[in-house]
């Protein structure tokens, strides 16, 4: 009959107006700002620095690598390394940041920093309450403004924070667990491999000039290649977290990296 | 004391009449009555905007306006204050003359159907014997300003709004007439009083209501369908659709002029509703016997209410039909279904009292709907179509 | 037919299908059928990009004889944003969030398709779980997107937003389901080369679970509130006819052409990621009108609350990345590769000539939203103003993809 479906029609949308006054499935409007809804966990905006303990500038994880800026989508990120070093959270000392730029109106939220970033200091934050009225300066977040603690990252994203602490305790237990093994075995075995360090040493050497940069020549590659046979296998995906697949080199490795003199980890298929 | 609550504008009038000089009375009577329905109307037609939006938001799921006083009673507040303070633009190509008194004459041929409604017991502004015909002369009057609004703009999108939209009025107001014809035919009377007067009858306690009857039904359906379609709303409101090419004959106004055709036609969806419920259902009769104590004038805008209503969820429900669409629901449908209508009402009337008439009437009526119907659809081989899945 | 010099050696380009053909396709480019009568005045009008009803910024220069259109021009690039040029200008990577505005409502199909392009590039095997991850990403979004779609139809048509606020009730859950998964709603950034960017927790797939249990009960509300609806057949049944040749000639693909009674869907046609595993069928359509084009997405999301259901119920353990791939300092050999997909619009393909560097030598996008729309002209000749309105619509196009 004529007129039949516009009366369902109209049964439809009298059920939506009377359902929208009980139940909350027909009534989903949230009214901000005064009730704001919980974001989920994965939740990400802009991008912030993590740094440990109470000071921000002792603390930045941030070592400059610059590999964060390199691989930006809309280049967002401007760095500065410093002239000087400071230690990270293993003693080792560091080349920092000077200068640590993001402009959060190129910054696109695409979270490639983060995954790139090796040493676990680049973050993305969930705070999405940033109007200003400074067109231009008000929207360049420089280094103390995007450097915030890690009990912050714990309650932003507190799987992923839990996470990436597991990992550098991992990382730092190994490095000690390793500078022991070397120093024990350097003191037995300094005049069986005295030969065979030069020779490492004269391949490894260009390899380790800059420490920080991800090098990626064949002899950075087989220099890495002896420290990850016996350094356990980069870290895994988890769930959940930002990071994933291997990163390109880890702390150890780094490390391997930049002491070419390596006894009893084997020769390097120089 | 039933009786006072019922009259009390009424008694409230002659007491402030009591204060002025005989000479000065009747003069002053009209006065008071003409500046009552100005100054109610609009107070209704800005209550009806935050109705219409809460109803349609909440049909949608959300909220309606609810930032502007309580639940947001008072955003018709700040709609008026915005509309008085925007500039009004008036283009300089435009005929000044004929741009300024579209809106004026919307409003006040609007405004003018309201005289002989009667919205109570003895509550009627000026009782004309012929007072339905004033009513629809009234109403056509308003569709002359869609008309100099559309060319006083001097704009071709505005124009062919315009004309589109009075094409659309002129085929409706036929329907309207003929659907209320009926219930001249059967009252044998014009005056809006006595119409009212002829429903004022109740047995086994229900009213006789003109829609009780299977002629009255029809006709009601036949004039809510023309109601909607002669004031513009949903879905019928092509000259004024927004997701339209051309946005309308009130493209090139702004403002309180703008604010004002808005009015006219909220306004004149008050006064369609309020003919309608005068002619079928009763006007300011009460639904059942045993709720005669309640005052008159208080079912008269229930009654208003909720066809304003009714309006509402249609908005809210239908897409709109395509200008030609809607021209050949007109000539095609409503009108035949009309003119079957007066005939199905003689019928009523010589087959004498009893169930036979009952019968006969209600089996014309539903066998032409389905018929006229089906032929509609089949015609344009509309119709639910089944799909068939690839191997 | 040119030859033009690259890294990869002369290279002649292929000859262009309908240059084979003899003479002119059917349909294709014919002048108008409708002959003015008499000296009426015709009217030149454009819906300029700025309209409410364009889907974007978006213009069609219409030629008007009363109401019936006589001519019709569609004009684009309003939001053209170098996509192409970008691509080749930065690494593969940096593509990726790219890809997410190209068609920004289906944002996790416009990835899959890259990553697939690339992944041919280069051989790289994706591991079963992120496979999994990606199928039920891609049909969550083509509900969404297909739902909006018919919401902004019935929009279109004057409903005054209640059915589309329907739609995005239930687009708001998929987007919660996405957020929690890969970080945003929108611009999700999720495929990689080689699988997903993060596993989905079990927590995650329950939530999916129970999303897509309560999906069949909205597909039936709005279907019921919709399709029975007399004013949306008589608006929708017998506009912009599109005939099957034509369709087929001009390129068309989704579910445009399904709708035109053309079996062509590419999940059957390539069997690309595990689509093979699921059972689910293709609905066609036998008149090409818009109501046709509406009916197909219904149905269409049908088919993937099937598809959902079936691959929530078996997805497996195990990695959702293949750990050797590499993200930084990807440098595929010289080659080429199309990846294809069947996205909510259509046919999504992305063309790689790789040199060997860590950028592209040459990207190019497939957009099936541009190439749907050069039809339009067709569709809409001798139809009402109102009804180019509803036929855009019904085209289903995201100006984010047809200017790129």
């Amino acid at each position: 009959m004529l007129g039949e479906g516009i009366l369902k029609g109209l049964a439809e949308t009298a059920r939506n107006f009377a359902g929208s006054f009980v139940s909350k499935e027909r009534m989903t409007t949230v009214e901000y700002p005064e009730v704001r809804l919980p974001l989920p966990e994965a939740a990400r905006n802009f991008p912030f620095l993590v740094y440990d303990g109470n000071d921000w500038e002792k603390g930045l994880r941030c070592v400059a690598c610059q590999i964060c800026e390199k691989e930006c989508p809309p280049k967002c990120i401007y760095i500065e390394k410093s002239k000087d070093k400071k230690p990270d959270y293993v003693g080792k000392p560091q080349i920092y940041p000077a200068k640590f730029d993001i402009d959060i109106s190129v910054c696109m939220s695409c979270q490639i920093c983060v995954e790139v970033c090796p040493f676990e200091a680049i973050k993305m934050n969930t705070e999405f309450e940033l109007s200003t009225d400074d067109r231009f300066g008000g929207l360049l977040l420089d280094r103390k403004e995007l450097a915030k603690s890690n009990e912050y990252y714990h309650t932003i994203h507190p799987t992923e924070a839990r996470e990436v602490d597991a990992r550098l305790a991992q990382e730092k237990a190994k490095v000690e667990a390793k500078a022991k093994t070397a120093a024990e075995a350097a003191a037995a075995k300094a005049a069986a491999v005295a030969t065979g360090a030069s020779a490492a040493a004269a391949t490894a050497n260009p390899a380790a000039a800059p420490v920080a940069s991800p090098s990626t020549t064949k002899a950075a590659e087989i220099a890495v290649a002896p420290a990850a046979a016996t350094a356990p296998a980069a870290p895994k995906p988890v769930a959940g977290t930002g990071t994933d697949g291997p990163a390109p080199m880890t702390e150890s490795e780094k490390k391997a990296a930049s002491e070419p003199a390596k006894p009893g980890e084997g020769e390097p298929k120089a | 004391m039933i009786d006072r609550l019922d009259q009390i504008f009424v008694l409230l009038k002659h007491w402030i009449l009591g204060y002025l000089p005989a000479s000065l009375q009747t003069p002053a009577g009209v006065i008071l009555s003409v500046v009552c329905i100005i100054g109610l109307y609009p107070a209704l037609f800005a209550l009806t905007t935050v109705l219409e939006r809460k109803g349609v938001g909440r049909i949608q799921n959300r909220l309606g306006p609810n930032r502007v006083g309580p639940f947001g009673i008072l955003q018709p507040m700040a709609d008026g204050i915005k509309s008085l303070t925007k500039e009004d633009i008036v283009p300089t190509s435009a005929d000044a003359v004929v741009h300024f008194l579209a809106p004026v004459i919307l409003v006040v041929t609007v405004f003018m159907g309201f005289a002989v409604l009667p919205m109570g017991r003895n509550m009627v502004l000026v009782d004309m014997d012929a007072g339905l015909l004033f009513y629809f002369a009234m109403g056509a009057s308003s569709e002359l300003s869609v008309f100099m609004a559309g060319w006083g703009s001097r704009n071709k999108y505005s124009l062919l709004g315009a004309m589109r939209a009075v094409a659309q009025m002129i085929s409706y107001e036929v329907a309207l007439l003929l659907s209320s014809v009926v219930i001249v035919m059967m009252t044998g009377s014009l005056s809006l009083v006595k119409i009212v007067e002829a429903q004022n009858h109740y047995s086994y306690g229900f009213p006789h209501w003109f829609i009780f009857t299977p002629w009255g039904l029809a006709g009601f359906l036949m004039y809510a369908i023309a109601g909607t379609a002669e004031t513009n709303r949903s879905p019928f409101d092509l000259p004024e659709g927004e997701s339209e090419l051309v946005a309308g004959y009130h493209t090139e106004y702004s403002g309180f002029k703008f604010a004002l055709f808005f009015l006219g036609e909220y306004v004149a969806m008050f006064s369609i509703s309020g003919l309608g419920s005068t002619l079928f259902l009763g006007g300011w009769t009460a639904p059942l016997a045993a709720l005669q104590w309640v005052p008159s004038w208080i079912w008269f805008f229930g009654k208003l209410f909720v066809s304003m209503c009714v309006f509402i969820w249609l908005r809210g429900t239908l897409p709109r039909l395509r200008q030609d669409q809607l021209m050949n629901f007109a000539w095609k449908f409503v009108l035949p279904m009309c003119l079957l209508n007066l005939f199905v009402a003689a019928l009523w009337r010589f087959l004498g009292e009893g169930l036979l008439r009952w019968v006969i009437c209600s089996g014309i009526l539903i066998l032409a709907y389905a018929v006229m119907g089906s032929a509609e659809m089949r015609r344009k081989h509309f119709g639910p179509r089944t799909y068939r899945y690839a191997e | 037919m040119s030859t033009s010099s690259t890294p990869l050696g002369n290279v002649t380009a292929r000859l262009a299908r309908s240059e084979k053909l003899e003479g002119k396709p059917e349909g294709w480019n014919r002048p108008p059928v409708i002959e003015v009568e008499g000296d009426s005045e015709l009217l030149e009008l454009a819906m300029g990009p700025h309209h409410p009803s364009t889907h974007g910024v978006f213009r069609m220069d219409v030629v008007l004889d009363g109401e019936r259109v006589i001519k019709l021009k569609p004009v684009f690039g309003y939001l053209h944003r170098n996509h192409e040029q970008l691509g080749q200008s930065q690494s593969y990577l940096a593509s990726m969030p790219y890809t997410d505005r190209l068609d920004y409502f289906c944002s996790l199909s416009n990835n899959w398709a890259y990553a697939l392009a690339v992944e041919k590039l280069v051989g790289q095997v994706v591991p079963e779980r992120a496979e999994y991850l990606r199928v039920i990403l891609a049909e969550l979004t083509r509900i969404q997107n297909h739902a909006s779609t018919i919401g902004f139809l019935l929009q279109e048509m004057g409903a005054s937003g209640t059915p589309l606020m329907y739609a995005f009730r239930e687009r708001e859950l998929i987007l919660d389901l996405f957020e929690s998964l890969t970080g945003s709603r929108m611009m999700c950034n999720y495929m990689r080369f080689g699988g997903c960017r993060v596993d989905a927790s079990e927590a995650w797939l329950d939530g999916a679970r129970k999303v897509v249990a309560a999906l069949p009960k909205f597909i039936d509300e709005f279907e019921n509130f919709l399709m029975s609806n007399e004013i949306l057949m008589a608006r929708c049944q017998g506009i912009g006819v599109l005939k099957p040749e034509l369709a087929v000639n001009a390129g068309i693909s989704g579910p445009m052409l399904r709708a035109s009674g053309v079996n062509y869907d590419i999940r059957k046609v390539d069997h690309y990621g595990i689509y093979d595993r699921f059972k689910f069928r293709v609905p066609l359509g036998d008149h090409g009108d818009i109501f046709d084009r509406y009916m197909i997405r219904m149905l269409e999301m049908r088919e993937s609350v099937s598809i959902l259901e079936q691959a929530l119920k078996e997805v497996p353990g195990g990695p959702v990345m293949d750990p050797k791939a590499k993200i930084r300092n990807f440098r595929p050999k010289p080659g080429e590769a199309y990846g294809r997909i069947e996205s909510p619009k259509g046919e999504l393909g992305f063309y790689l000539i790789s040199d060997g560097s860590p950028n592209p030598y040459r990207y190019r996008v497939r957009p099936p939203s541009l190439i749907n729309l050069t039809v339009l002209e067709d569709m809409c000749l001798g139809s009402n103003v109102a009804d180019v309105v509803l036929i855009f619509g019904s085209v289903d196009i995201v100006l984010g993809e047809v200017d790129r």
